[in-house]
Order: C-alpha cells, then structure tokens, then sequence
C-alpha cells in the first residue's frame, strides 16, 4: 500500500493543480461558451436559446468599432514595436560599451503596470498642458496635436503607449536572437567580404524567424488583451472610439449588466487568441517532443 | 588617402550610431522625466510652465497628497491603504504560485509518468486564455466560496492563473537536469519529497528568483483582476491608481496624479533597477518557450 | 556457489516497442560482467531494470538469492555509478558520500568512520569539503565511486562510468576500477559501448544487439569464438576481416576460394575444418594475417597479394588488400617494406579461423 503510494506521489502532487486548470480554465471556458448561448441578462440563465447573443453582438455598432480598433492598434502595435525593436536591437549590437546601461533604459518600461504607462501618456498628450502646449510654447501657435480627444486619432494614442511600453521588449527578444547565431558563419561571411548590412539581411536576420514568431505570438497577445492601457488613457472614449473587445466585455459584464453580450464577446476574443496561439503552440510542443 | 578617408567614415558613423541610440534613449526617458518633474511642481507652475521645464520651486506636497490625502471616488485616504491591500495581496499569491510551480515542474520534468505531457500542455495553454473568458464564472464562484470581494478572493485568483506560468519555468530549468540524479537518489534511498527538498530545491535559486519576479510583477501590476473582482476597500494599488486620475470631481490636480503613478510603479521598478538581468530572463524565458 | 544476480526471462517493453527481449544472466560472487553493445541495444535499460529503477514488463530479477523484482531500489542492496555521476550538485563531496547513509538514518559516528575509510582508499581525502562544480572530471568519477562503495553492497552497477573521461584519464580509471574489483572482491555489473573495456575489465561479457543477448562468455571466448557476424565485427579493433568465399571439400579439409579483381583467385586450404556449405563468410582478425615467414604453425597457409594500402600505427604497421570484394586488413611487424601497389607474401592462420552462415550470420565452426 506504502508502496503504491510512493509511486502514484507524483500524480497526486499534480492533481491539485490539474484539476485547478481543467475547472477554472477548461470549465470556465466552457461556462463562458454556454451562457452566450443563452439571454442571460443581470443574472445568468442556463437554457441555451440559439446564437442571439453572437447576432446581437455582430450587428452593435460599438462591437463593430471594437472589432475595428483591435485591428488598427493590433497591425500598428505590432509592426511599429517589431521593426523598432529588431532596429534598436541591430544599433545595439554594434559593440557599444554602454550597452548595459542602455538596454535598461530601453527596457524599463515593461516593468511598469499599463496603467502607469496610461496615465503617464494620458499626461503627456493632454492638448491643454501636454506636448501641444509645449511645442506652442516654442513659438510655433498654430500647432496642433489633439489626438487623445479625437474620436478618429484617439486609437493612435494607445499605439503610441503600447509601443512605447513593449518595444523594448522586442528589442531584448531580438538581441538574444542576434547574438545566438552562430559566430563562426558571420566570421565567415566577414571573410568572404560581405558588407555588414548583407550579413545582417541575408544571414542574421533570416536565421532569426523563430525569434520573429515569438514576438509576434506575444505581441498580439498583449494587443487582444489590451485593456488596462486603454482604460487609464481614454477610458474608451471618447465615446467609444477607442473602445477594444476587451473593454467591451467588461462594460457588458460589469457596468451594463449584460452577461450575455460580455460571454459572447469573450468567447469571440478567446477565438480569436485560439487562432493565434495554437497553430504556434502546436508546433513547439510537436518540435519538443521529437 | 582612401584609407584615411574611410577611416573618418568610420569615426562619422559611430557618432551617428551613438547619437541614434541616445536620441532613442531620450524618447524612452521622457515619460519617466516628465512625471517626476511633473509631480514635484505647484499646479500654478504646471499651467504656466513647460511640459519639459525642470520644477523652479520643488515641492513634495503632490506627494504626500498622493499617499496620503488623494480621493478614490469618496474616499479621501490616498494611495497608501491601497499600496498595503497590493502588499497583503502579492506576497502571499507569488509566494504559493512560485512553491507549486516548483514542485509540478519537479513532477513534470522529473518523474514522467504517461499523460504527464499531456496535463503540461493543458495546464500552458491556459497561460495564453484572455482572461476575460474566466471573468464571468470566477465572479461566481469567487461569490459561492465566500470569497467575493477579499483579497482573499484576489490572492486565489492569482495563484491559480499563476501556476501555468510558475509550472513552466521550473519545468523548462529542471528539465535540463540530468534524470541520474534522482535515480542516484533513488539508489541512495530517498523519495519522492526528499529529493526534492534535499537536492532540487537548492539547486533552484536562479530560477526562484526569476518566478518570484515574474509573478510579482505581474500581480502587481494586474488591473483586470483586481477591478473586476475587489470591492471598495479591497482594491489593489493600480485601481485606486486609476481611480485618482480619473476622478472627475474637483480640479484636476496632475502633480498629484503623476506622484500616485511613481508610487505605483516604483515597487516593480525598483526590482527591475536591482534584479534586472532576472527579470529579463523572466521575460524572455516566458515568451520564447511558450 | 548460489549466483548473487539472476536474470531470468526478462522481458521489458516501452509502449509497444521490445526493448529487451527474453534475458537471462546469471553472475557469481566476484564476478566481474560487462553489458557491452552499440547504442540503443538495450543494455542501460537492462541495468536499470536489475537496479529497479525501470519496472519490467516479465520475467524475475534476483540478487543475492532473494526475488527482488519487485522491490524498490532502495532496498535492493546494490550501488550505482551513473555516466554523468549525477553528484548532488548544492551538497559537498563528504555530504555526497554521506546522503545514502544520512537518509537511511545511520547514526553520525558510522557515518563519519565510513566516510573517512571510503576517502582514504579512493584517495580523496582533501576534496572532501569541495563542491561536485570545483572538481575535474576524474575528481568526480573517484567521489560517484565513493558514493558507491560506502553502501557496501551487494553488487556494484556501474552505467558508463568512463565514457565522459578523455582519452588519458580513462584508461587510469580503467585500471583502477579493475584494482578495486580485485581488492574488494565485488561483484560487478558494468555497462560500456566501448569493446577495448569490456574486453579489459571483464571476467564475463554479455555482448547485447536490438534487445537481444548474441553470446555471452570469457573475454578469450568471444574474442576467439565470436557466435556471429555481428559479435565478430564489433568486438576487436580493427575490426575481424569477415571475407565471402567458397569452400570446396577437399580431402580432409576444405578448399577455400576467394574472388579477386582481375578474376586471379586466392586459394587456401583449410586442414582442420570440413563440413561447411559452399557459400561462407569467412573471419580472421588481422593479428592471423602476418608477412611470409614472420608466422609458423601446422594450419599456416601463404599468398601473394596486391597492396592497396599502409598504416604504420607505431608498434604495428596494417596493411590492407581487397579480397572477395572488402578491404582487408593484415597486422605486420613494424619494419615491414610492404609499399602501396606491390605485391606481399601473406600467412593466413587458418587455425584461427571462424566460419559463419552468410546469411544468418550463425557461427559454423
């Protein structure tokens, strides 16, 4: 009896934490998946009706918006922070001898909560005393930069944030990746006379796609998941213009008191990261098992 | 001739490369540079003054405000009982999180047992789920347990979110262990925990640290959980945050608003300024492996 | 004398795949076995299954007289030295040494005279308050050996305990493992992919292939009288010339005949085997192959060959010449003034000699 114990321990040490996963992930999602079947309003209800949650939803011009603005902030997001990160990972592997130093700077920002990053950005941008001021302040009175509190640029506000926040990231993901390729092939090439940009073009840069999978895999996670960066700098506004599906739901869910919409809206964001996500963890998994 | 041209060349360039990378360091600073100056100047010298311009009369009244005085909606008792509840609220769920990743990467890495991939699979996918999936159900639950509204309730959360995350950094440091030393154990006549207690645990200090920092960061800087789940009282730092900066009532006072959002930040940027090389790895280890 | 180990029948699968297929050994007080095969043919699981660290799927381990197939390691009264020594790595060496004894609650007095006698004889006395990270490998072969020794067991298991060790170092730790089975007189079990060790330090060797045990005998036994090809190529090095020919009754004996380029064929004549089928691979190892005159014996036979090349080797000088199809290899004395593109008188041993099936590779003689 001891024995067998002492031999299922391991299985028993993991079950705890299993079953926390499979209830409190796998059982939410599918929680979360039944109730937008259902209409579901202040209170949840249990008998699935069909898909009029997903009709509603599809046809709310604020969902519509949402969807737009995940979008415009996720391509933006994504491509600014990828091409200033592998920039400012390329510039800082030149052997330049504050490199330390600098790549702390570059990198602070991600230790801080969006929210911080939010209110600092929503300071800086305010038309009034933010940067427009200063730049009239200059001299230059017919400036102009009111983004924050225009409907149409203010999801640019909330690219500039995030990018701020998250390309120093990418910039240490990048640098790992550039100084783990193999240095006896860039001796050669060096040898060979190939000028640096071409090294880093056709070599470096090439053996780096897993590194750019990376990024991005996380990247538009943190794009989907945006919700405390908009939150503090817009609040969603103005109006909804910078509303995400992720302020969508909560609005639903906690200040609307429209469970249904919030499950069905959740359940879209979740297909989205799904499409995202699997194809990749699906093939790290299968690449660790061989 | 050509030689030496090419050498000033070579002189430009490095200037260039350097002033690059300073102008970049300068756009990363600037929101840090702006908020401290900003909270230390009087909110006449900040309507008057420049957004850039250096405090001419430093004051450390927004701070002490901050801490102290500021308003959360009705409330008037500033940041610090906040500060406290994210205190009470993050030791503990790092602490739990980090121990119970440590022993299910033990498990997980060391003692495979079949459908052990399996249930590691399940248990990292969960990492990659927008949380806004789990809002609705965990509220509930959160709710049946008694549990609604505590930080209690915000600690449970937080470690079971967490231990996808701790599993599979202890797991991606122990799997590089080679499998004899526990077989030697195993000769030697240790089991299951004393192996782990006598040989693996302190083996683990690199990675310790690195879960510690990861998993504070992140519980400190957490907005979802904490907006959707606390209650007034209960809130952790970054919703009383936010709740200062966007309280609408009264003047809106932005040296204070600046000081409360270094306070919030200083804790995980005190930890990145100490222990950055671990938070980087943390960092990278998080999103290149999963 | 009861055997201290028997293997009997033992069966081990992963999933569907065999991994080892119906394995018994039997070793006996003081015995030196050596598990000696390519890699992957099973012979680490087979250790560990006689460890018990790996379940078996059939079949029954004993040691010392006991069924032990069921019982944990632990408790199987044996010692194990891993590959990578798998040292404790945040424990010093004395606390190496120390954990097995720590663990099954010896009272600190037995500990430390324990210690001190396993320090003194494996000489490592002064490493005894060193990390496993501030040792040399040999440093840390001696402590894993230590760890080994202090548990007095029944039977030592020793998992390539060299093959991390360069060149050098390995063939001192060679002896000294050989030095210490002799003082000790332990039983061993010794597993190792390298045939010049095992043919060293065995005093029984079970060669393994795909799972299966392909013979097991004195080093003398299967040097001399390998039981198929495969046992014949892998242990010896240069391997054994495994030559197709023919072979024609011939009186008493048999006429061997070897195909040639240029069609001239090279005939032997066997006097003391007969009874061989007419397709056959024939086997002699290169040390039965010696220039004309530098070999004397009743079954000595000489020929003319072509040489396709020279390899002084120091001591020796091998010579190698293309006959029934593959590269031959001769081991002449070292002033030898054979030269690429002549031709050589050779004396082939025929006592020597192994027959094998060309297809089952079965030993015929």
């Amino acid at each position: 009896m001891i024995e067998w114990l002492e031999r299922q321990l391991p299985k028993i040490v993991l079950a705890p934490s299993f079953f926390a996963v499979l209830v409190f992930v796998y059982g939410f999602i599918v929680w979360t998946g039944w109730v937008s079947l259902t209409r579901s309003r202040l209170l949840p209800k249990y008998d699935i009706v069909g898909t009029i949650q997903y009709d509603r939803l599809f046809v709310s011009p604020r969902w519509d918006t949402a969807m737009f603005n995940l979008a415009v902030f996720g391509a933006l997001f994504i491509i600014i922070s990828m091409l200033l990160g592998l920039l400012l990972a390329i510039l800082l592997d030149q052997r330049i001898r504050t490199e330390g130093v600098i790549r702390t700077i570059y990198l602070y920002p991600m230790a801080l909560s969006m929210i911080v990053t939010g209110t600092a950005w929503k300071w800086i941008l305010n038309p009034g005393l933010g940067i427009e001021a200063m730049v009239k302040g200059w001299g230059f009175e017919n400036f102009s930069f009111r983004w924050l509190v225009d409907p149409d640029m203010a999801i640019y506000t909330v690219v500039i944030a995030g990018v701020w926040q998250a390309s120093g990231f990418v910039m240490a993901l990048f640098l790992a990746g550039l100084r783990s390729v193999d240095e006896e092939i860039i001796k050669a090439a060096q040898i060979d006379g190939i000028p640096t940009w071409r090294i880093y073009s056709a070599i470096i840069i090439p053996s780096m796609a897993p590194i750019f999978l990376s990024a991005f895999i996380v990247l538009a996670h943190l794009a989907i998941k945006a919700f405390d960066l908009v939150i503090a700098l817009t609040g969603g506004g103005p109006g909804y213009s910078t509303d995400l599906p992720a302020t969508y739901m909560y609005a639903m869910a906690f200040s609307r008191g429209d469970i249904g919409q919030a499950a069905a809206s959740a359940m879209v964001m979740m297909l989205v990261v799904f499409a995202i996500v699997v194809p990749y963890l699906y093939s790290e998994l299968r690449a660790k098992n061989d | 001739m050509p030689h030496r041209q090419n050498r000033l060349g070579r002189i430009a360039l490095r200037w260039g490369l350097y002033i690059l990378l300073g102008l970049f360091a300068l756009y990363y600073l600037m929101p840090l540079f702006v908020m401290v100056t900003t909270s230390l100047k009087s909110l006449e010298e900040i309507r008057t003054g420049s957004l850039v311009a250096l405090p001419r009369d430093v004051t450390f009244e927004p701070w002490r405000t901050a801490w102290a005085h500021a308003c959360t909606g009705i409330q008037c008792e500033g940041l610090r009982p906040y500060f406290w509840n994210s205190v009470m609220l993050a030791v503990p769920a790092v602490a739990i999180s980090t121990l119970l990743g440590a022993i299910n990467g033990y498990v997980v890495a060391q003692w495979r047992f079949k459908g052990a991939n399996i249930i590691f699979s399940l248990m990292l996918f969960g990492c990659f789920i927008p949380f806004q999936v789990v809002l609705l159900p965990m509220a509930r639950v959160l709710g049946m347990l008694g549990l609604a509204g505590s930080i209690s309730g915000l600690v449970f959360v937080h470690v079971i979110y967490g231990i996808g995350f701790t599993t599979l950094f202890f797991r991606n440091y122990y799997v590089n262990i080679p499998v004899e030393l526990v077989k030697a154990a195993k000769v030697d006549g240790a089991g299951f925990f004393r192996i782990f207690w006598a040989i693996f645990l302190p083996l683990s200090l690199p990675i310790i640290v690195v879960t510690v920092i990861w998993q504070f960061t992140q519980i400190w800087n957490d907005f979802l959980f904490g907006v959707s789940f606390s209650q007034a009282g209960t809130q952790p730092i970054t919703v009383a945050l936010n709740n200062i900066v966007n309280s609408t009532t009264g003047v809106k006072e932005y040296n204070v608003d600046m000081a409360a959002a270094i306070i919030a930040a200083l804790p995980t940027l005190l930890v990145y300024v100490v222990a950055g090389k671990y938070f980087i790895r943390g960092l990278t280890a998080g999103s290149v492996k999963g | 004398m009861a055997p201290i180990l028997e293997v009997k029948n033992l069966v081990k699968n992963f999933g569907a795949t065999e991994v080892l297929k119906d394995i018994n050994i039997a070793i006996e007080p003081g015995e030196f076995l050596v598990l000696v095969g390519p890699s992957g043919c099973g012979k680490s699981t087979l250790l560990n299954c006689i460890a018990g660290l790996e379940p078996i799927t059939g079949g029954s381990v004993e040691i010392g007289g006991q069924d032990m197939t069921h019982v944990s390691p632990k408790d199987r009264n044996i010692a194990m030295v891993f590959q990578s020594y798998a040292l404790y790595p945040t424990m010093t060496v004395a606390k190496n040494i120390t954990f097995g004894m720590k663990v099954r609650g010896l009272d600190q007095a037995t500990q430390e005279r324990k210690l001190a006698e396993v320090a003194a004889q494996l000489q490592i006395e002064e490493l005894l308050n060193r990390r496993p990270g501030q040792l040399s490998g040999g440093q840390r072969q001696r402590v894993a050996m230590g760890r080994a020794l202090v548990r007095d067991p029944k039977l030592f298991l020793f998992d390539e305990p060299l093959s991390n060790l360069d060149a050098k170092l390995r063939v001192e730790m060679r002896s000294e493992i050989k030095k210490l089975h002799h003082n000790l007189d332990a039983t061993m079990v010794y597993v190792t992919h390298d045939q010049i060790e095992a043919m060293t330090l065995a005093s029984k060797i079970v060669v393994l292939k795909g799972g299966i045990v392909q013979q097991i005998g004195s080093p003398a036994e299967i040097y001399n009288r390998p039981a198929n090809l495969f046992v014949a190529d892998f242990m010896g090095s240069p391997a054994m010339n495994l030559v197709p020919a023919r072979a024609v009754a011939n009186g008493k004996g048999v006429r061997i005949e070897i195909e040639r380029e240029g069609g001239d064929t090279l005939i032997l004549t066997d006097k003391e085997h007969s009874g061989l089928p007419e397709n056959v691979v024939l086997g002699l190892r290169p040390e039965d192959i010696a220039e004309k005159g530098f070999r004397a014996g009743t079954n000595v036979q000489d020929a003319t060959c072509l040489v396709d090349m020279v390899e002084p080797a120091g001591a020796d000088t091998y010579v190698v010449s293309k006959l029934g199809g593959t590269m031959v290899t001769a081991r002449l004395h070292a002033e030898t003034g054979a030269k690429t593109g002549q031709m050589i008188d050779l004396s082939f041993d025929l006592s020597k000699v192994s027959y094998f099936v060309p297809e089952t590779g079965e030993r015929l003689n």
